[in-house]
């Protein structure tokens, strides 16, 4: 039971997380038909500006300014990187997110180098939020939960009720009605290519001191939010929201659970006897890789993804 | 000597597997970030089966094995091949990735198959030469890679003269018309994938002999990205335009990695330039001077090319500098000072940075001025051959 | 050959959400015959199509090509069984040459499936085959020329070529000469009249010279229905017809 709640708590934590990054990259996708590479070099991004800027001028300020940051670095990116190689298609396109992405990693081991940076907590957002019989769940992860929370409540709000967000909403489901309808195609572009960056350095500013910061998070964090585009659906942002929870929560369940294949086998009833390595593999090991069986699944027996409207 | 041979025969890996790499990108039109899947599991397998020969005492070809690594290629992308190739497009990238990343993190999962950490490793000197050739010496090595690549060339390029290669452009030029032809889009990028399987899994056998080490680095996202940066850089509009990326980035990659710590920034820089201003790789660039060249017009465009040179030298060196004083300042390296050429620089002073960020403007600037009287030039040449007779 | 007709159609429907485009189209087609279908903007005419050619799936009612009911097989299932179409947005393949365009083709019906120990230059009966074709589209000067950068009356030439070459027995033309000068569409109307003999000819078309001078029946589509059929000079006096699309539309079609 506690277990359980507490896992159930640290994956809400972590599939909100995932949601702020997949959520500006589905939008991404589904409205331009760029499957951006570097979307994950932003969240790097934010979390190495907020130690930077942290270590200048504290945390709060960091935290305010570093997600602005970094969509400004996605709408120059949009502006003269992207809009460039659309002219050469969409392989350009990936192909230039592609380099970006490499090229983002070498940048900061260029600038921070190689090693993990100390990219903290606060001291007043340390310690401990309640204790569940006699685990303790600390301030910071609440704290995440809320900001992920907020900015996804801004974000529907956004969506739902400014002129802008009608047009991006219709976009999803219709991109090429955007053109016809005479907006202004290219400025939302970037917006909304600036937005999504702005969320994934948000996800970094937070994700960051509560994970690691390192030059290896992007590449650590980048597939798995493909996989989350993907299980989620094309042009969806709710499956998108669905998938990131449930790969968050998955993840720290198999994560926890020590029981190897052949004891999951027993609780169906199946006694395997055998001692192959494949059946003695523990869930613990197979976390890593099991946002790709999902994926891998969901494209046999479901193409669409969970909710996607198009295929 | 050895040092020539053993970058010879990386060259000769690679070249096969940028060759396998191009069946997908350029003939299919399948974008794949995943493909080192194929070259790590024919590596894998080959060294497995030369370890399981010899400690069964069984006769050993060296010179067969590579066939081996191609045929685990071959199956593998038959197994992959089916759900990646449902979609083309984005989804296809997305889901070469997936798998990618999928195999890669199992090699840490299963030990007793990759190895762990440390590989797995083998001998390729069996003591069983046919004629003495017991493959102990580098350029006995050197030859049977060379001679892999030579037969993985015919084939690779007889591949393309075939119905299923033409096919291939077909269905990555318009795949909805291919199956008003009667033709199965899927079917078709399916038989390309579990082909450039087979290629990238020679590939990786001949790699396993050459180190006789295979680590779960052979089946990374590092390589799957490396063997993108070469066909791309070559250009994969053309058949040779791989082999060109595979032998430039291969030669690069130990030149410019022995001059400076920066050399994978550099490679980004320049594979991002290629993307945005020319995307046919340099096999395109050769592809369009040669008809201007044959036309007698290439003297109308050089003028314009050295006026653009002049600005484009010092945007590189102000970048250049601008890295490597980068690179010195950061926390791996102590010394700040260094020579770019003949200029000494410090990164520790205002004025080196300063020198380096006028010189990329300056050069950004006249850069900009100079593109258009390239472009102007050859718009004059594009006119003059259209008029001329075909 | 049988007896049966070459195309039957009925209770064709296809709706998308709530727009229903085609509400029951029943038609039947001779082996032979060259049939027009004309109606106006937005009557259902390149839908109808779709779902012939399984480009769409219908919705409801069935297909049937020479007396074998195909409704739910896919495109190329459809094209193996003797359908063939065109589109009316040029649909090529364009950074092949002109003749591997049609060489690719004719390839499954003559039986080289997915092929990759052949080699197409030594394939004598493709290179011939897609050589007759090229013949008959007339462009033979054009043999190497990548398709996407001919002309657009050669890409529509181009266009039907590829239709044609794999010898289906049934061809769907959708708007043929769409787009064309007069002099070009008269081209283009000889050059159907050569390449469709003794196939049976179902053709979308808005230009009326082009629709009488070539058609053996009409059949007229309004509304996802088919309104009349029935020979040019039945349709020309056809009241109904009057009424419904022609005396509207006839005088500046």
């Amino acid at each position: 039971m506690e277990f359980t709640l507490i896992s159930l708590l640290n994956g809400v934590t972590y599939g909100l997380l995932l949601f702020m990054l997949c959520g500006g990259l589905t939008l991404i996708f589904s409205m331009m038909g760029i499957l951006n590479f570097a979307h994950a070099s932003f969240y790097m991004l934010g979390a190495y500006l907020a130690f930077q800027l942290s270590a200048w001028l504290g945390f709060w300020p960091a935290f305010f300014l570093a997600p602005p940051l970094v969509g400004v670095a996605g709408a120059l990116v949009e502006r003269y990187g992207l809009r460039r190689a659309h002219r050469h298609g969409h392989v350009a396109e990936l192909l230039f997110t592609f380099g970006l992405s490499f090229l983002a990693v070498e940048m900061v081991q260029l600038v921070w180098g190689k090693a993990v940076v100390d990219y903290r907590v606060p001291p007043s957002l340390e310690g401990t939020l309640f204790t569940l019989y006699s685990t303790s769940f600390p301030v910071y992860k609440g704290f995440m939960m809320l900001v992920s929370v907020g900015m996804l409540a801004l974000l529907a709000a956004l969506l739902a009720y400014t002129r802008t967000g009608l047009i991006i909403k219709a976009a999803l489901s219709r991109p090429d009605m955007m053109q016809a309808l005479g907006h202004d195609v290219p400025r939302i572009f970037t917006l909304v290519f600036a937005g999504g960056a702005a969320l994934a350095g948000l996800a970094g500013v937070i994700g960051g001191n509560a994970f690691v910061t390192e030059p290896g998070m992007a590449a650590a964090v980048g597939p798995i939010v493909f996989v989350v585009v993907v299980v989620g659906g094309l042009g969806s942002l709710l499956g998108a929201f669905v998938a990131s929870l449930l790969i968050g929560i998955l993840q720290t369940f198999m994560v926890g659970w020590d029981y190897s294949i052949i004891d999951v086998a027993r609780l169906f009833g199946m006694q395997l006897h055998s001692t192959s390595a494949l059946t003695r593999l523990s869930l613990t090991q197979l976390a890593p890789i099991m946002p790709y069986l999902l994926m891998v699944a969901i494209l046999i027996f479901r193409p669409r993804g969970l909710m996607g409207a198009r295929s | 000597m050895s040092f020539v041979l053993s970058l010879l025969s990386r060259i000769g890996i690679m070249t096969i597997f940028a060759l396998s790499y191009n069946m997908l990108l350029g003939q299919t039109g399948l974008l794949s970030f995943g493909h080192a899947v194929y070259f790590g599991l024919g590596s894998f397998a080959t060294l497995h089966l030369l370890n399981a020969l010899v400690a069964h005492g069984l006769p050993v070809s060296i010179t067969l094995l590579p066939l081996f690594g191609g045929l685990a290629g071959l199956a593998f992308g038959l197994l992959f091949g089916f759900f990646t190739t449902r979609r083309a497009g984005t989804t296809f990238a997305m889901i070469s990735l997936g798998i990618g990343e999928m195999v890669a993190s199992s090699s840490l999962m299963f030990p007793a198959f990759f190895g762990g950490e440390g590989g797995i490793t083998g001998n390729r000197v069996t003591g069983r030469g046919l004629f003495g050739i017991d493959y102990g010496t580098p350029l006995q090595m050197y030859c049977l890679i060379a001679a892999w690549a030579a037969l993985c060339l015919l084939l690779t390029y007889g591949l393309t003269q075939t119905p299923l290669g033409r096919l291939a452009n077909a269905v990555r030029d318009n795949p909805e018309r291919v199956e008003f032809i009667g033709y199965s889009p899927h079917s078709i990028r399916y038989r390309m994938v579990a082909l450039a399987g087979f290629f990238a899994g020679i590939a990786g056998g001949l790699s396993a002999l050459q180190y006789e080490i295979v680590t779960a680095e052979a089946l990374s996202d590092h390589l799957s990205g490396l063997v993108i940066l070469m066909a791309f850089v070559g250009g994969t509009g053309t058949f040779y335009g791989p082999l060109i990326g595979a032998a430039l980035v291969t030669v690069l990659q130990v030149a410019v990695a022995s001059v400076t710590p920066a050399w994978p920034f550099y490679f980004g820089l320049v594979f991002l330039l290629i993307v945005l201003y020319a995307p046919g790789g340099i096999a395109g660039l050769l592809v369009q001077h040669k008809a201007v060249w044959q036309a007698g017009l290439l003297r109308r465009l050089l003028p314009a090319y050295l006026v653009a040179a002049l600005p484009g030298a010092a945007v590189l060196l102000g970048t250049v500098a601008v890295v490597e004083m980068a690179y010195a300042r950061g926390p791996e390296r102590g010394d700040a000072r260094l020579h770019l050429l003949f200029l000494p620089l410090d990164a520790r002073s205002a004025v080196s940075w300063v020198l380096a960020a006028a010189a990329i403007a300056a050069g950004i600037l006249l850069l900009k001025i100079a593109s258009k009287q390239v472009a102007e030039r050859w718009e004059s040449v594009h006119a003059a051959l259209a008029e001329a007779p075909r | 050959m049988s007896a049966a007709p070459a195309l039957r159609l009925s209770g064709l429907c296809k709706s998308f959400g709530n727009a229903v485009i085609l509400k029951g189209v029943e038609l039947t087609i001779a082996k032979g015959e060259r049939h027009a279908i004309i109606g106006p903007n937005g009557a259902g005419k390149s839908t109808l199509f779709d779902v012939i050619s399984a480009r769409l799936p219908a919705s409801s009612g069935s297909v049937a090509l020479n007396g074998e009911d195909v409704s739910g097989l896919g495109p190329l299932a459809i094209h193996r069984r003797g359908l063939s179409r065109s589109f009316q947005i040029t649909n090529i393949f364009p950074s092949l040459t002109v003749f591997d365009n049609l060489r690719c083709s004719v390839l499954w019906s003559l039986g080289y499936r997915y092929s990759f120990w052949n080699r197409l230059a030594r394939l004598r009966d493709a290179r011939e085959r897609a050589g007759e074709v090229l013949e008959q589209i007339g462009l033979q000067r054009r043999r190497e020329t990548l398709a996407g950068v001919l002309s657009y009356a050669e890409q529509r030439a181009l266009e039907i070529g590829i239709t044609i070459a794999g010898g289906a027995s049934v061809l769907l033309l959708d708007e043929p000469t769409s787009g064309m000068s007069r002099s070009e569409s008269d081209e283009a109307v000889a050059l159907i009249r050569k390449v469709t003999a003794g196939k049976t000819l179902v053709m979308v078309e808005h230009d009326m010279s082009v629709v009488f001078g070539l058609a053996d029946r009409i059949s007229v589509l309004v509304y996802g229905q088919i309104l009349a059929t029935g020979t040019p000079a039945e349709i020309r006096a056809s009241a109904v017809v009057q009424e419904a699309y022609l005396g509207k539309s006839f005088t500046h079609a």
